[in-house]
């Protein structure tokens, strides 16, 4: 199957790969996914003072969408409020990248990943979490 | 050092054909263009004389009888005649057939297909190595039993199978035996009479042949095997598959079959060579490599491993400057991971991390050592991005995660 040229640019260059200290206030961490279904996203945001994503980081098992998709998505976080970052849609991610019809649940996967470090942060931050998006560990 | 690239390790899919092997099949394009079934002109002798010659030199790699090699269009095709043939010709003697979990999806979709003609079909669970042994099939026959069907090397692992011992106790029950020998025959000593076999499914394109060609041995005497036709016609092979025969194919096998007979020695331990070689390199270099099947008791340019925290589809795609097959069939819409595998007992997890490499006749140790270091790269950089390695890292036990299955 021939991936569309966003796809090897993220896939041969990921943007933003790597890990924030999971354990501080100001990160979310969200880990989606399954190994036994080929993919596992880890999605990490760190908000500043001004309730604004300053940093994001993703380590991704899975194919080169997935890995594609969850790149996008740290590019897209970075600058964006808490309710920015929520608005993300997994329609968006398809669209930018291309995905055929068989790679759709690599978008909906990385959606779900930033709804999980979401709701991580607002815990860690007593505030209510949105939706039922959680992550694994 | 200059390579071609992509370079091709993929010999277990299918390979290039041998330009001695072309050579000897043109003429028979243009020049000796004769139809084989044509009794009144020379045109015909002559193309019934390279069919002959062909059907001799294949049966000669099996000890068989050239009488008994019956042409068709490749294993898929003998693999379905041998299945449906039996079962409709013995089906008042029983209906109980036995495979395995692990065979080519022409056996088990043929298989799946007399399930709904009314047949009984025992699936065995191969061992962890991929091996189906005599014992597991004999625990699987009935009294019904008219036929076991086990393939003599797996496509996707390369284990072989005690082929002599499952014929043997076939033969003991007065059952039928047919192997699917489309990755063995060529490459590893087989004999039709030592090792029992009944009905043997055979394939052209794997051996440095063309596409398009194949054979069903179907054994003469002691038994004599009797076979339901699947296609009806001119009464071609016996009457057992009708059509034209494909006389550039055929004549086009028959010198496959012959280089690969003179060749076996030699080419099986120059393979094996590179092979352990590749697999040395890649143990030391990476730490959690798994050899997926048996060590030794498989074909000796296959090597199939599991790489695990590394998904396989986008390891290939790092790996883009070799062609290889991942045992994860992530590309479907199923995202099914290698069924083989799986009925092996390997986790899905390593099963979505496995790479098959296929070496052949036209791998050089140039590419074997290209391809181990790119391989090594690739993992490792698809380590540090994979949030899985950096749990088991942490002392996260995988196994014990709550993963939200999607």
């Amino acid at each position: 199957m021939a991936y569309s040229e966003k796809v090897v640019d993220h896939y041969n260059n990921p943007r933003n790969v790597g890990s924030l200290d999971k354990s501080a206030d100001t990160v979310g961490t969200g880990i989606v996914g399954a190994p036994e279904c080929g993919d596992v996203m880890k999605l990490q945001v760190k908000i500043n003072s001004d309730g604004v994503i300053d940093d994001a980081k993703f380590k991704t098992f899975g194919c080169g969408s997935a890995i594609a998709s969850s790149s996008l998505a740290t590019e897209w976080l970075k600058g964006k409020t808490l309710d920015e970052a929520q608005e993300i849609k997994n329609t968006e991610i398809v669209e930018e990248l291309n995905l055929p019809p068989v790679k759709i649940h690599c978008s909906v996967l990385a959606e779900d990943a930033i709804k999980a470090a979401l709701n991580d942060y607002r815990e860690k931050q007593g505030i209510p979490t949105v939706g039922n998006a959680k992550s694994v560990v | 050092m200059s390579l071609k690239l992509p370079i091709y390790m993929d010999y277990q899919a299918t390979t290039p054909m041998d330009l001695r092997v072309l050579e000897e099949m043109l003429p028979y394009f243009t020049d000796t263009f004769g139809n084989a079934a044509s009794r009144n002109h020379s045109y015909g002798w002559e193309a019934e004389k390279a069919v002959d010659d062909g059907r001799e030199r294949i049966a000669n790699v099996i000890g068989a009888d050239p009488r008994e090699i019956i042409f068709t269009s490749g294993a898929t095709e003998s693999d379905n005649m041998a299945l449906k043939g039996v079962a409709e010709t013995y089906k008042t003697k029983g209906k109980h057939i036995i495979t395995s979990m692990i065979e080519h999806k022409a056996i088990i979709d043929s298989a799946k297909r007399l399930e709904t003609w009314g047949f009984d079909v025992t699936y065995i669970t191969p061992r962890e190595d991929g091996m189906t042994t005599a014992k597991m099939v004999e625990e699987a026959m009935t009294d019904e039993t008219i036929l076991v069907s086990i393939m003599t090397a797996n496509n996707e692992i390369g284990v072989i199978n005690p082929i002599r011992e499952i014929g043997e106790l076939c033969r003991s029950k007065k059952i039928l035996f047919h192997t699917d020998g489309t990755q063995g025959f060529g490459k590893i000593p087989l004999d039709v009479n030592d090792d029992f076999i009944d009905l043997m499914s055979i394939s052209a394109h794997k051996i440095y042949g063309p596409k398009g060609v194949g054979a069903l041995y179907v054994r003469r005497r002691k038994p004599r095997v009797r076979l339901a036709a699947i296609i009806d016609g001119g009464g071609h092979e016996r009457g057992m598959r009708s059509g034209t025969l494909n006389v550039s194919g055929v004549v086009g096998f028959g010198k496959a079959a012959e280089l690969c007979q003179e060749e076996m020695k030699e080419e099986g331990i120059r393979l094996t060579n590179m092979r352990d070689k590749f697999k040395a390199t890649l143990m030391e270099s990476l730490e959690e490599v798994y050899l997926n099947g048996h060590e030794t008791l498989r074909i000796p340019g296959n090597l199939n491993v599991s790489f695990p925290y590394v998904e396989g589809e986008s390891l290939i795609m790092g790996l883009k400057d070799v062609a290889v097959s991942s045992g994860s069939a992530c590309t479907s819409a199923s995202l099914e991971p290698s069924y083989v595998l799986k009925a092996m007992g390997r986790g899905d997890e390593l099963a979505h991390s496995s790479i098959r490499f296929g070496l052949g006749r036209f791998t050089t140790q140039d590419e074997v050592d290209f391809v181990a270091e790119k391989t090594v790269e690739v993992v490792n950089r698809m380590r540090d991005m994979s949030p899985l390695y950096e749990m088991v890292k942490e002392g996260i036990d995988l196994s014990k995660v709550e993963w939200a299955q999607h």
